[in-house]
C-alpha cells in the first residue's frame, strides 16, 4: 500500500480572532501549508470542523473552503467527530491518498466559537458532542459530562484536586514562549486551586479555553526531503468508537476506543508505542489528559499525576507531553486541534518547532478526542532520513 | 439563541422515557437501558423488550453546575448525577430538592416530576423524571 | 347530594415542597413588622416551591401516592380531573400531562377546574358522579396551586403551595366512605383574577363574612340538614383554611370544638394551598383517623361557593395509610429561604429576553 506523506504545514494564532471569519481562518492557514509545501493545485480537500451550522450558521463547508482558497473544482468535505474533527478530518485525507485516487490531499482545521458572545451559547453548541435527548435535555455541559469522569477518578484511586493541577501547570509553562498560543501566562498550583468552579470538581485553570484558530496539513503521496534530507511520514493512523452517553459507557475510566484507536495507529506504523519520542494528548480537562496517557500505556492506570509531577513529561524529559501547551494553553478551537496537533508534531520531528523543540524526535503521535471518548483518532509520524 | 426552545415533537415522543422511565431490556443477554433501541448495545440481539425501570437507586457519581448551558440559566447551581437504579441500570439525571454540598456517591435517591425546560414565558415546557433524597418516612 | 351507587376514597396522597419562608421575612421585604398581623391570621411559615416545581409537578406526586394507597392500576382510571388556580399553561388541561405521566392516558375523561380555592372539591363532585352513576369505576380528582400573593399584598403571607389527590371508586374498596354531598354556590365578587392579570384582587374584609362564612356555614348547614347530624355526630371538621384564625371561628359558629378542627389545621405551617387547602387539611386526618370515625369536610372558593362532604373512614384505612408518605413527612421536611429565593421562585423578577427557562 501506498505512504502516506506530510509535505506542508500552516496555522493561525489561537486566540478571540474577532477581525477572523471563517473563511478567513480558513484561508490564512490553508495558503500557509501550501507556500510550505511548495504547491498551488490539490486533488482534494478535507476541513475538520464541529459547529460551524451553529455557530456561523454555516455548513458546506468543504465548498466554502475550496471557494476562498481558490481551488473550486476539486472534491471537498467537511468532516464532524465532535472534538475529534481536525483528526478525524486528517484520516480521510491519508486514507483517501492510501485509495490511490488522490496523490496530494489539503486538511485543514477550523473553529470559529467567538462570534457567539454569550458562554451559555457556546455552552450549548459544545455540549452537542454529548448526548442530546440523555445527557443534554438534563442540562447538561461538556464540562460537567468530563467532571463526572474527573469525579470518578478521583475517588478510585483516592487523588486530591492538586494531583490534578501539575498537567495545566505544565502546559501553561510550555506555551509562554510559542507565539501562536492562546494563553501565553504561567500558573501556579494556587491559582489553579482558587480559580473558580465551572462543573464540580473542574475549575476554571482545570479546562481549555474557548478560541478562533485554524491549522492546516498538505498530504502527498510523493515523499519531500528538505535541505536536511529528512522528510516526514504520517505512517499510522486508526479511529475507534465508544457509547456517545456516559451512562452506558462499561467503565467510565476507561477510553476504550482511544486504546483501540493507539494499538491500531501504532500496528499500521509498525512502531512500537515504547518508541515514542513525542506526544500530543487531548487536555481539554486534565482528567483526559491523564486518561489519554493511560490509553496510550505511557502510564498505569491511576499513575498520571506522578508522571506529570515528575517532570519526566517536560520537554527536556524522556517522555515530553504537549510541549507547545496543549489544548489547555496553546489552545482549543475546537474542530481545528486535532490538526494543530499534527502541525505540531510534525514540526517537532522535521526539526522546525522553533522554542518548543524538543531534542531529536524520531517518532511523534497525536490522540484527538471526540465527545467523552466517543471517538478517537491517533495518528503516528515518523522522520524519514 | 437557537437552544432556547425546546421541540415539540421531541417533548412528546420522549414522554416514556421522561415521565415513567420506560426503557428496554434485552431479552438474550439480560441488558438493561433507556430510552428504547433497536439493538443491544452488549450483544447486538435486536430482541428488546419494553419494560419499567425502577424507581430508587443510588448515587454514583455527581457534579455541580455552575456554568450552564443556555435554557438553563435560571436553575443555576444544579447538580447532576450517574445514578445506579435498584437493579443495576445506570441514568444520567438531575437530583433536585437538596443542597448540592449535601450530595455525596451512595446516597439513596427516588423519582420525582420536574419541570426540566421550559421556552420562556410564552414556549412549552419540558417535564422529566428528577432523583431527590428519598423522604424520610 | 347522594350518588346511585356508593362511593368513597380508595385512595388519597398530598404533596408540599419542602421550602419554607417564614412571615417575619415576608413581612420584614416590605418594611413591616410582622408582629403586626400574627394574631389575626395565625400562620407561622408558608411554603414555598423549588424553581422546578409547579402545580402539575405537585399533581403528579400527590397523585402517585393517591394510586399507591388506592392499590390499582393507572389504567383503571375513567377520569383525571386536576382543580387549581394556577395552571402551568393557561390553555391546556394539566389533566393530560398528569394522565401521561402516571399511565392513565388513553381511554380517559380529563379536564382542568377552576373555582378558586374549592377547584379541587369541585373535581371531587364531578368524579363522585361519574362514579356514583356507574359511568366509570375509578376517577382520580386533583386539588392543587402553586398560588401567588401579590408582592407586599397582605395575600403574600399566607399564598403558597401544595395540593392533594382522591381516587374515588366503590365505597366497598374505600378507606373512607363519601356518603354524601351539599354544594352552595352564589355570585359573590370577594377574589378574582382577570385573565391578563399577573395577581389576583380582593375585596379585604369583603372576603371574610359574605363570602368565605356565610359559604361555608350555608353549605355545612345544608348537608347537616338534610342527614339529620349534628356537630356531635363527627369526630373531625375540616375547613378550607386560607389563615389559623377563619377555619377556628366558622367552626365555632357552627359548634364545633377545638379538637376537633385542630388536627385538620395545616395553614399555620404551611400556608394556604388554595385549591389544596382544606384537602390537605383532610389527608393530615386521614393520617390519623380510625375506623368508623367521621369526618365533616368543607371547602370554599371565592366567587364563591363551598362544597361540604359528610365522610367516614372504614375498616380499610388502617391497611393502606402506610403505603405512601403522610401530609405529616410533608409537612416535617423542611428548608427555610429568604425573600430572595422566593421571589425568584414566585417568577417576579422580569427577566431579559435571551434567559431561555422561566
Amino acid at each position: 500500500m501506498r505512504k502516506v506523506y506530510v509535505i506542508g504545514s500552516g496555522l493561525t494564532n489561537i486566540g478571540t480572532l474577532w477581525n477572523y471569519g471563517l473563511r478567513d481562518l480558513i484561508a490564512e492557514a490553508g495558503l500557509a501549508a501550501l507556500d510550505e509545501a511548495g504547491v498551488d493545485r490539490v486533488d482534494a480537500i478535507f476541513v475538520g470542523n464541529m459547529m460551524s451550522g451553529i455557530l456561523n450558521a454555516q455548513e458546506n463547508l468543504g465548498a466554502y473552503a475550496a471557494d476562498y482558497l481558490g481551488l473550486s473544482g476539486v472534491p471537498a468535505f467537511k468532516v464532524e467527530a465532535a472534538c475529534g474533527s481536525g483528526g478525524a478530518a486528517v484520516l480521510n485525507a491519508a486514507l483517501a491518498i492510501k485509495s490511490g485516487l488522490f496523490d496530494r490531499v489539503l486538511v485543514i482545521g477550523v473553529e470559529k466559537m467567538s462570534d457567539m458572545t454569550a458562554i451559555e451559547d457556546v455552552t450549548s453548541a459544545l455540549a452537542t458532542a454529548s448526548e442530546a435527548e440523555y445527557e443534554l435535555f438534563w442540562g447538561a455541559s461538556f464540562v460537567s459530562l468530563n467532571a463526572l469522569i474527573m469525579r470518578a477518578y478521583a475517588m478510585q484511586y483516592n487523588l486530591s484536586e492538586e494531583d490534578f493541577g501539575w498537567l495545566p501547570i505544565l502546559m501553561h509553562k510550555n506555551a509562554t514562549d510559542v507565539p501562536y498560543a492562546q494563553l501565553r501566562f504561567p500558573i501556579d498550583m494556587k491559582a489553579y486551586l482558587n480559580s473558580p468552579m465551572i462543573a464540580e470538581p473542574i475549575r476554571l485553570l482545570d479546562s481549555a479555553p474557548t478560541g478562533d484558530g485554524a491549522a492546516a496539513l498538505v498530504l502527498s503521496a510523493s515523499e519531500s526531503r528538505d535541505g536536511e534530507g529528512v522528510s516526514v511520514e504520517l505512517s499510522g493512523f486508526w479511529s475507534s468508537t465508544d457509547t456517545v452517553a456516559l451512562y452506558t459507557r462499561e467503565d467510565l475510566l476507561e477510553l476504550k476506543a482511544a486504546k483501540i484507536a493507539a494499538k491500531k495507529a501504532f500496528e499500521m506504523a509498525g512502531i512500537p508505542s515504547s518508541d515514542l519520542d513525542v506526544v500530543e494528548v487531548h487536555d481539554a480537562f486534565s482528567i483526559m489528559g491523564y486518561l489519554n496517557l493511560e490509553a496510550l500505556g505511557i502510564v498505569e492506570p491511576g499513575k498520571a499525576h506522578e508522571f506529570i509531577k515528575s517532570g519526566d513529561a517536560e520537554r527536556s524529559g524522556p517522555l515530553p507531553v504537549n510541549p507547545e501547551g496543549g489544548l489547555k494553553a496553546r489552545g482549543h478551537p475546537v474542530g481545528a486541534t486535532g490538526v494543530y496537533q499534527i502541525v505540531e508534531i510534525y514540526r517537532q520531528l522535521a526539526g522546525r518547532a522553533g522554542s518548543a523543540q524538543v531534542p531529536d524526535p524520531k517518532v511523534g503521535a497525536a490522540m484527538n478526542v471526540g465527545g467523552t471518548g466517543a471517538n478517537v483518532v491517533v495518528t503516528v509520524l515518523r522522520r524519514v532520513s | 439563541m437557537w437552544a432556547l426552545i425546546p421541540s415539540i415533537p421531541s417533548i412528546k415522543r420522549e414522554m416514556p422515557y421522561r415521565y415513567r422511565l420506560e426503557g428496554v431490556e434485552c431479552e438474550e443477554c439480560g441488558y438493561r437501558t433507556l430510552p428504547s433501541r433497536m439493538v443491544c448495545p452488549r450483544c447486538g440481539s435486536r430482541k428488546m423488550k419494553r419494560i419499567l425501570l425502577p424507581r430508587k437507586g443510588r448515587v454514583l457519581y455527581h457534579t455541580t453546575l455552575h456554568a450552564t448551558p443556555r435554557g438553563y440559566e435560571f436553575y443555576e447551581p444544579y447538580v447532576l448525577a450517574l445514578v445506579e437504579l435498584d437493579d443495576g441500570t445506570r441514568v444520567f439525571t438531575q437530583l433536585t430538592d437538596v443542597d448540592p454540598a449535601q450530595v455525596s456517591p451512595g446516597m439513596e435517591v427516588e423519582v420525582v416530576l420536574r419541570k426540566v425546560r421550559v421556552g420562556g414565558e410564552g414556549g412549552p415546557i419540558a417535564y422529566g423524571l428528577k432523583f431527590r433524597p428519598r423522604l424520610k418516612r | 347530594m347522594r350518588p346511585d351507587r356508593p362511593v368513597g376514597i380508595v385512595g388519597w396522597g398530598s404533596y408540599v415542597p419542602m421550602f419554607r419562608i417564614k412571615e417575619e421575612d415576608l413581612a420584614a421585604a416590605w418594611g413591616r413588622e410582622w408582629s403586626r398581623f400574627a394574631s389575626s391570621l395565625m400562620v407561622f411559615e408558608k411554603s414555598v416551591p423549588g424553581l422546578d416545581e409547579d402545580t402539575l409537578t405537585i399533581s403528579y406526586e400527590a397523585a402517585m401516592n393517591a394510586l399507591a394507597r388506592a392499590g390499582i392500576d393507572p389504567t383503571e382510571l375513567g377520569a383525571v380531573y386536576v382543580g387549581t388556580e394556577s395552571k402551568p399553561y393557561a390553555v391546556k388541561p394539566t389533566s393530560t400531562i398528569l394522565a401521561e405521566a402516571i399511565g392513565a392516558s388513553g381511554a380517559t375523561t380529563g379536564a382542568d377546574f377552576e373555582f378558586a380555592c374549592k377547584a379541587g372539591t369541585e373535581a371531587i363532585q364531578a368524579v363522585i358522579g361519574l362514579v356514583g352513576s356507574g359511568m366509570i369505576k375509578y376517577g382520580l380528582a386533583v386539588g392543587a396551586d402553586t398560588s401567588q400573593g401579590a408582592p407586599s399584598d397582605p395575600l403574600e403571607y399566607t399564598a403558597s403551595a401544595g395540593g392533594a389527590a382522591f381516587v374515588i371508586g366503590p365505597a366497598s374498596e374505600s378507606a373512607a366512605t363519601i356518603e354524601a354531598s351539599y354544594s352552595y354556590v352564589t355570585d359573590t365578587p370577594d377574589f378574582w383574577r382577570r385573565a391578563l392579570v399577573k395577581y389576583p384582587a380582593h375585596g379585604r374584609a369583603f372576603t371574610g363574612r359574605p363570602a368565605y362564612f356565610h359559604h361555608i356555614v350555608s353549605a355545612a348547614k345544608g348537608l347537616m340538614e338534610e342527614l339529620g347530624t349534628t356537630p356531635d355526630d363527627y369526630d373531625y371538621a375540616v375547613f378550607h383554611q386560607p389563615n389559623g384564625k377563619f377555619p377556628r371561628r366558622v367552626g365555632k359558629m357552627l359548634g364545633f370544638p377545638m379538637e376537633k378542627i385542630e388536627p385538620g389545621l395545616v395553614t399555620p405551617v404551611v400556608g394556604n394551598t388554595y385549591s389544596g387547602s382544606s384537602l390537605l387539611g383532610l389527608t393530615a386526618v386521614l393520617d390519623i383517623a380510625k375506623p368508623g370515625d367521621k369526618i365533616l369536610l368543607v371547602s370554599f372558593g371565592s366567587g364563591a361557593g363551598s362544597d361540604a362532604f359528610h365522610i367516614e373512614v372504614t375498616e380499610k384505612i388502617e391497611e393502606v395509610r402506610d403505603r405512601a408518605p403522610k401530609s405529616r413527612d410533608y409537612l416535617e421536611r423542611k428548608v427555610y429561604v429568604g425573600y430572595p429565593f422566593y421571589a425568584r421562585s414566585m417568577r417576579m423578577y422580569k427577566m431579559p429576553a435571551d434567559i431561555g427557562a422561566y
